[in-house]
């Protein structure tokens, strides 16, 4: 359908135009700016897939929680656009290790092109409603979920750790 | 979803023109009220009682000089107040104003857009609306600005999780066992006019953190901290004036419209009139007369808004911080607990 893929080259154009962006631009706050509107191309690519779930979930959490507390950061420091350092090792090696990066995300899209894969993806015939997603989540990917919400709650731990003040008489 | 392009037009116009037109009778009923309950006259010169006291100032914002001050990102600056009032504006397009109206062959449902996404996509609108109010903070490029920004961000990331969860704990009531129920707020009003009873008296404790949430959501007092005038000035709209302020204010008086009709929908039976069974009420009248119970319930919150606003002081930033975290979230998180446990054992 003509429509989908209007939509599917508009909402990947929003999308990679921020996440290049992010990389460019000095200013910390227009990087947070083109991440938040990273995230929003992103959330249209999953309407366009038909899971109105998950693209609300990608503005509620991603835009609407995440980037809001990454630009409160940001503003709460007033973190200013560093200036330019010209060019030194560390950068080459940096620059080396995104190519490669660049590279070895390439090459598998290369290789698929010759490998004739079907040209739609299979789309399972359940929609995405929020009552099919958790009936997955909770019965099929039950261990994984409660694994991945163990780790969120590590890092949640270690955060608190680091951020807390030590108590009197305490060394840090 | 399957309305042909005039009727999505026509629900668009009557749903905005229901907006815009609430936004300015708010403004002038927060006002009469305030002087009401201050024993004072409040403005009554323009217009009877007063009445056209918010086109006059609507006049005056479009004619003043719009002030842009020096070292401020044009973009930005300008896209803020917009942002605000967008997403404010957006959310009123879920909130349903009758049941579904038959006429003929055609079944036309009174909400703009029936998506079976319903709240969540207030939720996105309100989220996204904070980058409007940080923006327009950062963008200022003024110190009182900066902080009110700051404080809006902080305090939306605070009360969005009670939100979120109170909200958990109303959808939990939908769910009929093959799944959470419809986050479409067509279907929750419809589920509670079936049953005759409202969400608020099944789940009261969510309604009053879902209430107190919005309040903050919409930086209403008790919770106004962006825009503290006795610290901050005009907080982070500072620097805005003429109709970029105009947007800002247009923003805030939209989210409160839509923050009520989303509490009306979820809690208090939406379009039901109270011992009145759905079947009874047909045709055209029927449908004006569950968007008249709908608008009444609507306006009678939104006098409740004011009320509180005119009645509590303002709270201090820690005292803020204190209740969203150490109290309303763990009062949402057992809500949700104890909803879930008695709706598993049958009883709700």
């Amino acid at each position: 359908m003509i429509d989908e893929r209007v939509a599917f080259v508009a909402f990947a154009v929003v999308a990679l135009t921020g996440a290049v962006n992010v990389v460019v631009r000095r200013n910390p706050v227009h990087g947070a700016l083109w991440l938040a509107s990273a995230f929003l191309g992103i959330a249209g690519l999953f309407l366009t897939l038909g899971a109105g779930l998950l693209a609300a979930i990608q503005v509620i959490v991603y835009a609407g929680a995440i980037m809001v507390l990454f630009l409160f950061v940001i503003l709460l420091l007033n973190l200013e656009a560093p200036p330019f350092e010209g060019i030194s090792i560390a950068r080459g090696a940096s620059l080396l290790a995104g190519a490669a990066t660049v590279a070895l995300l390439v090459h598998p899209l290369v290789v698929a092109r010759e490998l004739q894969l079907p040209a739609q993806p299979p789309v399972p015939d359940v929609p995405a409603t929020a009552g099919n997603v958790a009936a997955e989540l909770f019965t099929r990917f039950a261990l994984p979920f409660e694994i991945v919400s163990l780790l969120l709650l590590v890092a949640m731990v270690g955060a608190i750790h680091v951020a807390r003040r030590p108590r009197p008489g305490e060394s840090a | 979803m399957n309305d042909p392009l005039w009727l999505m037009l026509l629900k668009s116009v009557v749903v905005f023109g229901l907006t815009m037109t609430l936004v300015p009778a708010l403004v002038l009923a927060e006002r009469r009220v305030s002087a009401w309950m201050q024993y004072r006259v409040g403005p009554n010169r323009v217009g009877p009682f007063g009445a056209l006291q918010p086109l006059a100032d609507l006049v005056k914002m479009l004619f003043k000089e719009e002030v842009r001050p020096g070292g401020v990102p044009g973009f930005l600056f300008t896209a803020a107040p917009a942002i605000a009032a967008t997403c404010s504006l957006v959310m009123m397009a879920v909130v349903p104003l009758g049941g579904t109206l038959e006429i003929g062959e055609r079944r036309i449902r009174l909400v703009a857009a029936d998506v079976d996404l319903g709240v969540l996509v207030v939720l996105a609108a309100s989220s996204i609306g904070v980058y409007g109010i940080t923006l327009g903070g950062w963008a200022s490029n003024s110190k009182y600005s900066l902080l009110g920004g700051l404080r809006s961000s902080a305090q939306m990331i605070s009360y969005e999780l009670t939100l979120a969860l109170a909200l958990l704990g109303v959808l939990l009531l939908g769910a009929d066992g093959t799944g959470l129920g419809s986050f479409s707020l067509s279907d929750m009003v419809a589920r509670q006019a079936e049953s005759g009873v409202w969400n608020v008296f099944r789940a009261p404790l969510a309604f009053l953190l879902f209430t107190t949430a919005a309040f903050a959501e919409t930086n209403r007092l008790p919770f106004d901290l962006p825009e503290a005038e006795p610290e901050l000035v005009g907080g982070y709209h500072t620097e805005y004036s003429a109709m970029r302020f105009g947007l800002f204010f247009l923003g805030e008086y939209a989210a409160m419209v839509a923050g009520s009709a989303v509490i009306v929908c979820l809690f208090l039976g939406g379009w039901h009139l109270p011992y009145v069974t759905p079947s009874e009420v047909v045709g055209v009248g029927g449908a004006a007369l569950q968007a008249a119970v709908f608008l009444a319930k609507l306006l009678a919150f939104l006098f409740f808004f004011i009320h509180v606003r005119w009645t509590l002081p303002r709270f201090r930033y820690d005292q803020l911080m204190r209740l969203g975290w150490t109290v309303l979230l763990p009062l949402a998180l057992a809500n949700l607990l104890v909803t879930g446990g008695l709706v598993a054992a049958g009883i709700l």
